[in-house]
């Protein structure tokens, strides 16, 4: 598979299961909110310091349908995800014709 | 396994930031070899899609759930310190964007997720990589082995800091025995995930996934000797 279209699909996925697929996750708590209830040690959990922020708990807030809310906050917080991790790692790679780390 | 603020100490919170920061600045030397032109922009995209995988919780028996960790995912498709790259960054994003791990506990859930849970999956994926057919096909199978380690592994490392520094007066052989044991459980979601994705990029593009490196020569050579 070409590169432009390899990535292409890479990044539909990833936009598909935040923006669509996240919708059908489980409600459930995971394992550490679980054990934490179970063993009593839940309580001791405090608010975020950023639980006032628009997309916090994964939900755009004033957006009322569930599907979506969390889809865009999704989308957003995978846009997000990729400009600063793509951006990062273009910034630390190896640019051809660096005379560094020639190892295979 | 976010952890949010509160279950953990200030003395505690601070030593793992102490921690992060460390292996933030180790991964980011060490990610340069592992980065150029071509494999760069596949470590965004594996940032981007352990952000969105992180979102499916997907249901565990007896009323709780698990979601990808990615340590293992990331470091075989991107590299080891590429992968601590990507969970740091997503762990960011989700504590300041999404509310989604505490703000002072980030440092911890860096040192679970990032440091511990990419470490010890990666080890994992070579010991089992060097004892398989050196053959493409094994990466998917050695990461679903790490991935299943890595779980109960950061799983574990939580407890020992909720040893040292937890909040709650807690007996800390019932949150061991409880962490562990949902997390092997978790674990297994992990490895599915894990050998889904790594066995799909090994199979389109085996010149991009970091942990297949060193594997492709032999497939090379493999082919030459059918020609002849």
């Amino acid at each position: 598979m070409k590169s432009r279209k390899f990535f292409a699909v890479f990044l539909l996925v990833s936009l598909l299961v935040a923006g669509v697929g996240s919708y059908y996750a489980s409600s459930h708590p995971d394992g550490l909110e679980y054990v934490a209830a179970k063993t009593g040690f839940g309580d001791s959990a405090k608010d975020s310091a950023t639980s006032d922020s628009p997309f916090a708990d994964y939900g755009v807030k004033g957006v009322d349908n569930a599907r979506l809310s969390g889809g865009l906050a999704g989308v957003v917080g995978t846009l997000t995800v990729l400009v600063l991790a793509g951006g990062l790692f273009l910034v630390v790679r190896r640019r051809s014709g660096d005379r560094t780390g020639d190892e295979a | 396994m976010h952890v949010p603020d509160g279950f953990l100490d200030a003395p505690t919170s601070i030593a793992t930031g102490v921690v992060a920061a460390a292996g933030v600045a180790v991964a980011l030397r060490g990610a340069r070899k592992e980065l150029d032109d071509r494999t760069a922009p596949l470590a965004g995209l594996v940032a981007t899609f352990v952000f969105a995988a992180q979102m499916i919780n997907f249901p565990v028996a007896g009323g709780t759930s698990g979601h990808l960790l990615g340590g293992v995912l990331a470091a075989v498709l991107a590299g080891p310190f590429t992968a601590v790259l990507c969970l740091s960054v997503v762990l960011l994003v989700q504590a300041l964007l999404m509310a989604d791990g505490g703000v002072t506990a980030l440092g911890t859930n860096i040192t679970l997720m990032g440091i511990v849970g990419v470490v010890a999956g990666w080890l994992v994926f070579r010991g089992v990589l060097s004892v398989l057919p050196k053959r493409r096909s094994m990466v998917a199978p050695a990461a679903a082995v790490a991935a299943l380690v890595s779980v109960p592994t950061a799983a574990l490392a939580f407890t020992a800091l909720f040893v040292i520094g937890g909040t709650a007066p807690v007996d800390s052989g019932k949150v061991l025995v409880a962490m562990v044991g949902w997390h092997v459980v978790i674990g297994i979601g992990e490895a599915v995930i894990t050998a889904l994705v790594v066995g799909s990029v090994v199979a389109s593009r085996p010149d991009l996934v970091y942990g297949a490196r060193h594997l492709l020569a032999d497939r090379e050579l493999e082919i030459r000797k059918a020609v002849a």
